[in-house]
């Protein structure tokens, strides 16, 4: 009965509704003549419903009220005082509501009178309306309005999330955030019968805990960030770029600490508590010869001694297959620990690179050169007089130059010149990048020559003579750099990444001759370990001989460790080269700091008072923070690491230790002795620069470890792959002894040239597929873009029209309908568009 | 509020949380610097614009009385803020506010006569304002035409003379960093 008397019902119920609609709509359709008409539908029907949910309300008030109370008291504590001035605001409250949903529709605000009209009109209809519903009643609660109730309950729900992005006044919020939560608290109760009720109920409760809970959780997860106000501290008064270096300084401590994670907790923890301890085997003990000085400071600074025969190096681990009760691979997971943490970093880099190249707007190649520089080139977080001043100035001249440039009436006199000068100043900066690449490989070279005649005859300086020429090449190499750069007359901007590229260029010479001169000693050393082997049978023979001659009963050979011979071990050498290099860089680093910038800040503001000219504004000044020096400083030292890090486990923890330090250090001095840079330039279209060129010295570091890794036999007396014919033999090894056989099996056939070809192909294929799809979504991209210009100029056309006919108002407000459409059609292009840019 | 510093009551707070992004922390840290500005004499609850100018983010900033005007909700605009007013601030220049919020309030702090677009009068103060007050940075005349007239050319879309609403929102999605740089940090 019910279900055939509900559509009659229905039918009458939105015919009513229409007819009212139609003339509140009449009323206030010039005034909303943005809004498009599919949202108009949409609200119509939310109005709908909350004139459903009044009528409901009007007639189940009396009964309901009680219940409600109950309910209420049962489910809300916080908004529990709202409720009490419910019953006098009751009506106002309900017209609200439908004002409040009205204004929900997300697009752009309309303008505040233009709202505050539609509201009052709005108000008067409902007043009419709910005059007129007195006689209509219906006497039960349908399922449609049910239905309805729901959709607005939801709607208020949805309307509560996203007040927050709205661009109201806050007491428009708040009062729109109590109304919504009178409105939920008093028809939720409405939803449902008996027990279901109940059980609603207690839904919404516990949905409020659980918001609650995740608005706690979202609480403590920001407070856990580390470092964010000393951050924002620097950001307010250095501007963005400055604060760009400390927050690309965090995100590198926050790799390193998974590196140093993956390598503490899977390498050097199971080393030194399930492995053979200390001194029972020759590679975990000191030479009888070093061991007087092993304990000397002078020789653990120099990572030798027992810090060299400890878990700190590659050296000191065994060969021996599982270790424990727990059978832990020790050389298994030391190999894949260093595959990982690769992998990892790559990982890591490439989402942070694509991540940033989305957020600056998807391959859109429109650009608003002047508006740009107009809106959006002050920087808001400048809170220092000096820092707006400085500001004030580049932005003059960037209008300046901007306006040249588009005037394009400069006539560069003598061209001849400057391109003469640039030419000198490259091969000023070629010479200088030769001769520091010979000076570093000389170095190294002579101190191969004083390592083999025994570092003990020699001084401080001989023995750091190669980390300490690198740190002072990178020091003033770049200062040379930026004299010669003055030759070429560049932009700011341009020269900027001149220097950064010559920079980069100097450091990426200066390691990688490092390395080739490295590869030279560890030929020499192998070619050691080639006699040292020979040598070794010879006192096995005496040893037996030895010992057959004294005790012919007593098979088992025993020497004490410490006096069996053994090989030169190059992997520890080149762990504890990479080692002493991160620790002299970091030592110069710091105390650069602190004479460059600390001394001198002193001096300039001390001596100021008794000089003949002054200093603060004069010569010496203040320093400024040099962001792209800092971090390409970061980038290499971080480089560095991923290339030791195989045959120094240490490495990622020495470098934790290094972030954590300079972290405190540099935002001290940052705060205490630097002024403002000169040209500040802005952080986000620079941080995937530094980003690339991070993956650039990613991939140019793993490929001297790698190649060390694949194609030198490991030391034959120490570390975890001795006596393996090459290092990753370890996983073969593994495979054939801890899976079953068909696994191998399994595996051998996929590694088969047959099957790792074509499967190359398809990668290959897949991405020029990928490519090529891009491609046509930019196509595409280009076309809608045209298709929407082309509207604009028709609407535009329109509108002109319009206004030549606006003495008639039939014709204006057909023209504008006509706008309603185009707009429709604006918008939808408009969101394909941003879609295509999504996908692209 | 008043002379009594640093008191939120907590169901205020968890109010302002439900409509602003921030932390509940944050709102007793704005409370309290709030709280300092006040007059301790004086029973409204508004700081007068000149107070609100000496904080030291707003002081150095161009804008500082368009944002005090902007923000205002007093009834002649005098640019006085509540504590509302002043949180309103803060969110609409805070790390989670969207485009939409902030480039919204920066089409009003550049709408110096409150006119609802940016005509070439609105341009020219924005270009002073960013320039600086000092007459060596200033641009003049000639190069202060060309210029205004090359933003119109590039972000006046439907060539009205000026700039309106959608037509700045549009330009300042496009733009690389205008989030980053359109905030103020307590």
């Amino acid at each position: 009965v019910k279900n055939e008397r509900n559509p009659k019902a229905k039918e009458r119920d939105t015919k009513r509704k229409l007819e009212i609609h139609k003339t509140t709509e009449q009323k206030t359709e010039n005034k909303k003549r943005k809004r498009s008409h599919s949202k108009q539908r949409g609200k119509r029907n939310i109005d709908d419903e909350d004139k459903g949910g009044e009528q409901i309300s009007k007639q189940k008030k009396n009964r309901k009220n009680k219940k409600t109370k109950k309910l209420l008291t049962e489910e809300a504590e916080g908004e529990g005082y709202i409720t009490k001035q419910k019953k006098k605001r009751r009506p106002q409250v309900d017209e609200e509501n439908a004002n409040a949903t009205k204004q929900m529709t997300p697009e752009g605000p309309p303008k505040k009178k233009k709202r505050a009209k539609v509201s009052e009109s709005e108000d008067s209809s409902s007043e009419k309306e709910s005059s007129e519903e007195e006689e209509w009643k219906v006497t039960a609660l349908t399922p449609e309005e049910l239905e309805k109730l729901k959709e607005a309950v939801d709607e208020k729900k949805k309307l509560i999330t996203i007040l927050r992005g709205k661009p109201w006044p806050m007491l428009k919020k708040l009062q729109t955030l109590k109304e919504s939560h009178d409105f939920l608290e008093k028809f939720e109760g409405a939803l449902g019968k008996g027990k279901a009720k109940k059980l609603y109920a207690y839904k919404v409760m516990m949905l409020k805990r659980w918001m609650k809970f995740q608005r706690d959780f979202e609480n403590f997860k920001t407070a856990c960030i580390p470092w964010e106000m000393k951050i924002k501290d620097i950001e307010s008064h250095f501007g963005s770029s400055v604060a760009s270096y400390f927050i690309f300084l965090r995100w590198m401590y926050g790799i390193n600490m998974i590196l140093f994670g993956l390598t503490f907790g899977l390498v050097m923890v199971p080393e030194a508590l399930m492995g053979k301890p200390y001194g029972s085997m020759p590679r975990k003990t000191v030479p009888r010869a070093e061991q007087a000085s092993a304990m000397d400071f002078a020789v653990l600074w120099d990572f030798g001694g027992y810090a060299k025969y400890s878990v700190l190096f590659y050296g000191y681990y065994n060969s021996q297959r599982a270790i424990g009760w727990l059978k832990f691979r020790m050389p298994l997971s030391y190999f894949l620990v260093g595959v990982g943490t690769v992998a990892y970093s790559y990982m890591v880099v490439i989402r942070t690179m694509a991540r940033n190249a989305n957020e600056q707007g998807g391959g859109d190649d429109t650009n608003f050169n002047f508006s740009w520089k107009m809106f959006t080139s002050w920087d808001y977080l400048i809170g220092n007089p000096e820092t707006a001043d400085n500001k004030f100035a580049s932005i003059t001249t960037s209008f300046k130059e901007a306006i040249v440039e588009e005037q394009e009436s400069r006539k560069d006199d003598n061209i001849h010149l400057t391109r003469f000068f640039r030419v000198l100043a490259n091969f000023l900066v070629l010479c200088c990048l030769a001769g520091s690449g010979y000076l570093i490989y000389f170095v190294v070279r002579r101190s191969q020559k004083f390592a083999l005649e025994g570092l003990e005859n020699y001084g401080w300086w001989e023995r750091n003579e190669v980390n300490m020429v690198m740190s002072l090449l990178g020091m003033f190499c770049p200062m040379l750099f930026d004299v010669i750069s003055n030759l070429e007359n560049y932009h700011p901007r341009i020269a900027l990444q001149w220097q950064l590229g010559r920079i980069f260029a100097l450091f990426l010479g200066n390691l990688y001759t490092f390395i080739i001169a490295l590869m030279d000693e560890i030929n020499l050393k192998r070619k050691e370990e080639e006699t040292v082997k020979l040598n070794m049978t010879v006192w096995m023979a005496n040893l037996h001989n030895g010992t057959l001659a004294e005790n012919s009963t007593a098979p088992p050979i025993t020497a004490d460790p410490a006096d069996v011979p053994r090989g030169p071990c190059w992997e520890t050498m080149v762990g504890q080269e990479f080692v002493r290099l991160i620790i002299s860089d970091t030592m110069t680093t710091y105390i650069t700091l602190l004479i460059g910038d600390f001394l001198r800040a002193v001096m300039v503001r001390f001596f100021n008072y008794c000089w003949c000219w002054d200093l603060e504004y004069g010569f010496p000044s203040y320093s400024e923070f040099d962001v792209s020096g800092n971090v390409l400083g970061l980038i290499f030292n971080q480089g560095m690491i991923w290339m030791g890090a195989f045959y120094a486990p240490c490495l990622p923890a020495l470098n934790v230790l290094r972030l954590h330090v300079s972290m405190y250090l540099q935002c001290w001095a940052v705060m205490c002795c630097n002024v403002p840079q000169e040209r500040v330039f802005k952080a986000s279209g620079s941080n995937n620069f530094y980003m690339a060129m991070l993956l650039v010295i990613l991939f140019l570091s793993t490929l001297p470890a790698i190649y060390t890794i694949v194609s030198i036999p490991p030391s034959f007396d120490c570390g975890p792959f001795s006596g393996k014919n090459r290092m990753f033999d370890v996983i073969q090894e593994t495979l054939e002894m801890d899976f079953p056989a068909w696994f191998g099996k399994v595996f051998s056939y996929a590694s088969n040239p047959g099957l790792v070809l074509p499967f190359l192909l398809l990668m290959v294929l897949a991405i020029y597929y990928l490519q090529s799809t891009s491609k046509t979504y930019k196509k595409a991209n280009a076309e809608l873009k045209k298709k929407l210009q082309a509207q604009n100029e028709e609407n535009k056309k329109k509108n002109k029209r319009a206004a030549l006919k606006a003495s008639d108002p039939e014709e204006a407000r057909n023209s504008a309908s006509e706008q309603q459409w185009h707009q429709i059609n604006n918008n939808a292009s408009k969101k394909e568009m941003d879609t295509w840019g999504c996908k692209n | 509020m008043g002379g009594a510093a640093s008191q939120l009551p907590k169901e205020m707070v968890s109010e302002y949380q439900m409509i602003f992004f921030f932390l509940s922390g944050f709102f007793l840290r704005a409370h309290k610097r709030f709280s300092e500005l006040q007059d301790r004499d004086s029973l409204s609850s508004r700081v007068p614009m000149e107070k609100i100018l000496t904080m030291p983010e707003l002081k150095s900033n161009p804008f500082r009385r368009r944002i005090c005007h902007v923000f205002s909700t007093s009834e002649p605009n005098d640019g006085s803020l509540t504590f509302e007013d002043f949180l309103d601030l803060l969110s609409a220049f805070s790390d989670s506010a969207t485009l939409e919020i902030k480039s919204h309030y920066a089409f009003r702090i550049f709408d110096f006569d409150d006119d609802g677009t940016l005509d070439a009068g609105d341009l020219e103060k924005l270009v002073n304002c960013l320039t600086g007050d000092t007459d060596e940075t200033r641009l003049n005349p000639e190069e202060m035409r060309q210029l205004i007239k090359n933003i119109l050319e590039e972000s006046d879309i439907d060539k009205d003379g000026t700039v309106n609403l959608s037509e700045f929102q549009h330009v300042i999605s496009r733009s690389p960093d205008f989030v980053s740089s359109f905030k103020i940090v307590l």
